[in-house]
């Protein structure tokens, strides 16, 4: 099994290699295959792109779906890079929705307006962090997180969630696990992808590609570390949305 | 068979005044050091347990089943403080029982509060020195240090608890209404038990809660997690014996395996999904999950009992290795649980520190954790070291002081 993992990891390693090392790309961050992997598919991303109609994209997160007066260095713009790399042939918009201080619960209340007013294909929705924070019963940001979910998919958009950050130097001040598995479960029984940020970081953490403990004064370890999520999220919406074969062929 | 139940049997009852109270009590007190030995367990679990990011957690039995090492830890403090308390309530009545549970209250109460300052201290040199843009959102953790009255205030109250500190507060919770469920058992056992389960299950049925600050609730819910402690009480004054006979029944016993193996599968599936989450239905997993630890889930409170009734099955009460010197360590921080369970809770805080700022890394983890189990031993023999020698000199004025410092 061990061995499996390890091949399919190299494996993942080598898709995910650029053709050539350019001046700003993220460190090696490979992020081991079934981290990367979901049974659920983004029906509506695929319909989209295969009909060459614009795929709009709409992040809705909180404070760490962005850094700081580095807002092009962040994920949400990262990965809006590297989908117009990747799918070269339909027009790629992203918008990104900051709500800093919000619980789930607030969040999901906003969704419908959002919607509307940006007509988007597919929401990520980065959420949980403040509830963890906060403390938020689990049981009430598992209601939450569905109730958003649900009024996405009966606008008919896709939904990919994006669970916390991992988060070594706070991990004895808050108790994150409840969160992560609110989160799954939700995911699960609404059969929607969900990017498991905090594994991915954790992995991250744990090989040495970063060292999140460190208490470093500087953003540069913030935008690579962005860099590394963007990178990893535009492979897991291309591979839910089985867009993959088609586009590797092209390249 | 020998089962708890029969460590009270095997022993003459009190004969309790004209009335004939409902509980019945051993009237020797032996120490029963499988109790020590599980509730020592337990908070080396919890040691384990709360040092985040550990490799040695996946030996802890959270992993393997639904419930963990703090369903252990409630239930034999249940016990333990209805078989110490309830003898006081017998022989000296509830005014003197009670005065004695508050005084337990109280050192419980300035427990937490030492808790809190080390935690106080920790967060606070974070705040200071760890300044990551990354996690910009993360440090909103650490927001209440502009406010440090009303945090402090607060977590005087109980209503501020950080992570990791939930425990103590349940604690106190229970144990301040330990008199009336001591008062309610010398009343009627049963219908004690009986009056548990159905605020159990109104707590479900009605949500019931204690709020925390800022928001949110109380990690472990009391209105639901007394239920484990007042089943723990009514193990002690004679249920586990009229239990018995139910307990040594080979039906219970495969129940309680196939229930074991059954979760033991279920976790295995939620721990390595990308190997294994094929196996399960979706509709089950969405039915089941998550399992609520704040409300203490059907499922964990099945599984603790599962593992109980299979324990006690498994060791009896005379078995030989419960007077090994190599259970020693664990048997004596059993019987220090309130001393070791806080140096528990700094030793993670220290850990983590370590494991912050030295290095980090599997070979890091398993050092740190050792050398916290050994620092919780040395400390569990120096206190019974200090009751048994260095106390030796006064009177035993303090009366039930030794057996009130094994009770929680």
């Amino acid at each position: 099994m061990r061995a499996a993992i390890l091949s399919l990891t190299l494996l993942a390693g080598l898709l995910a290699a650029p053709p050539a090392a350019r001046a700003d790309d993220p460190p090696p961050c490979d992020v081991p295959a079934y981290l990367l992997s979901s049974d659920s598919t983004l029906a509506k991303v695929a319909d989209v792109v295969k009909s060459g109609k614009p795929l709009n994209v709409l992040v809705v997160g909180s404070r760490s779906s962005t850094i700081t007066a580095q807002e092009a260095s962040a994920y949400p713009a990262r990965l809006l890079a590297m989908l117009k790399e990747r799918l070269a042939n339909v027009p790629v918009n992203l918008s990104v929705e900051i709500q800093t201080g919000k619980t789930a619960d607030d969040v999901a209340h906003t969704l419908v307006k959002l919607v509307e007013a940006k007509n988007p294909t597919l929401v990520i929705w980065q959420t949980g962090t403040y509830d963890a924070i906060r403390g938020i019963d689990p049981d009430d940001f598992r209601t939450a997180v569905d109730e958003g979910v649900s009024t996405l998919q009966k606008a008919g958009i896709d939904v990919v969630l994006v669970n916390l950050q991992y988060s070594p130097r706070t991990e004895t001040m808050t108790s994150v696990p409840p969160y992560l598995d609110s989160m799954r479960a939700v995911a699960q029984q609404h059969d929607i992808p969900l990017f498991d940020r905090f594994a991915i970081m954790r992995h991250w953490n744990d090989s040495g590609d970063f060292d999140l403990f460190s208490a470093t004064h500087g953003v540069e370890l913030a935008k690579r570390v962005h860099a590394c999520l963007g990178r990893a999220l535009s492979k897991f919406v291309i591979d839910a949305a089985h867009l993959d074969q088609g586009q590797q062929n092209s390249q | 068979m020998t089962s708890v139940a029969d460590t009270i049997a095997a022993r003459p009852r009190v004969e309790a005044a004209a009335k004939a109270p409902a509980i019945t009590l051993p009237a020797v007190s032996e120490r029963e050091l499988r109790l020590d030995l599980f509730r020592g367990l337990a908070l080396w679990l919890i040691f384990l347990d709360h040092l985040p990011n550990n490799i040695l957690a996946w030996l802890t039995i959270r992993n393997y089943g639904f419930s963990d090492a703090t369903e252990i830890f409630i239930f034999i403090s249940g016990y333990t403080a209805a078989f110490v308390y309830g003898r006081a309530m017998l022989n000296s009545g509830f005014v003197i029982a009670s005065a004695r549970i508050l005084r337990r209250v109280w050192q419980i109460y300035v427990a937490h509060v030492f808790l809190f300052t080390i935690f106080l201290a920790e967060i606070s040199y974070v705040a200071t020195r760890f300044d990551n843009p990354l996690y910009a959102e993360e440090m909103g953790i650490l927001d209440f240090l502009k406010q440090p009255d009303v945090t402090i205030i607060q977590a005087l109250i109980l209503r501020f608890r950080p992570v990791n500190m939930d425990v103590l507060p349940l604690y106190i919770v229970l144990m301040l209404f330990l008199p009336l469920i001591l008062w309610l058992m010398k009343w009627r056992t049963d219908v004690t038990l009986v009056l548990s389960a159905a605020l159990y299950v109104a707590t479900w049925y009605f949500d019931l809660y204690l709020s925390a600050y800022p928001n949110g609730v109380w990690f472990f819910n009391p209105f639901a997690w007394q239920l484990l402690f007042v089943f723990g009480a009514w193990c002690a004054l004679g249920g586990a014996q009229r239990m018995s006979r139910v307990l040594s029944s080979p039906v219970t016993l495969w129940v309680c395996v196939a229930y074991l193996a059954f979760s033991f599968a279920i976790a295995m599936i939620w721990n390595f999904p990308p190997q294994l989450g094929h196996l399960m239905p979706k509709w089950f997993e969405n039915w089941m999950y998550p399992v609520s630890k704040t409300d203490l889930d059907v499922l964990r409170f099945a599984h603790f009992l599962a593992l109980a009734a299979v324990t006690v099955r498994i060791l009896p009460k005379d078995w030989p290795p419960l007077k090994s010197r190599w259970l020693r360590p664990l048997i004596l921080c059993g019987q220090h649980s309130l001393e070791i369970f806080c140096l528990g809770v700094f030793l993670a805080f220290a850990g983590h520190f370590v494991l912050a700022e030295v290095r980090s890394g599997p070979l890091m983890q398993v050092v740190v954790s050792l050398a916290g189990i050994l620092i919780m031993s040395v400390m569990a023999w120096v206190i019974s070291w200090y009751k048994r020698s260095a106390d030796k000199d006064g009177k035993k004025g303090i009366g039930n002081a030794d057996m009130a410092g094994g009770s929680l």
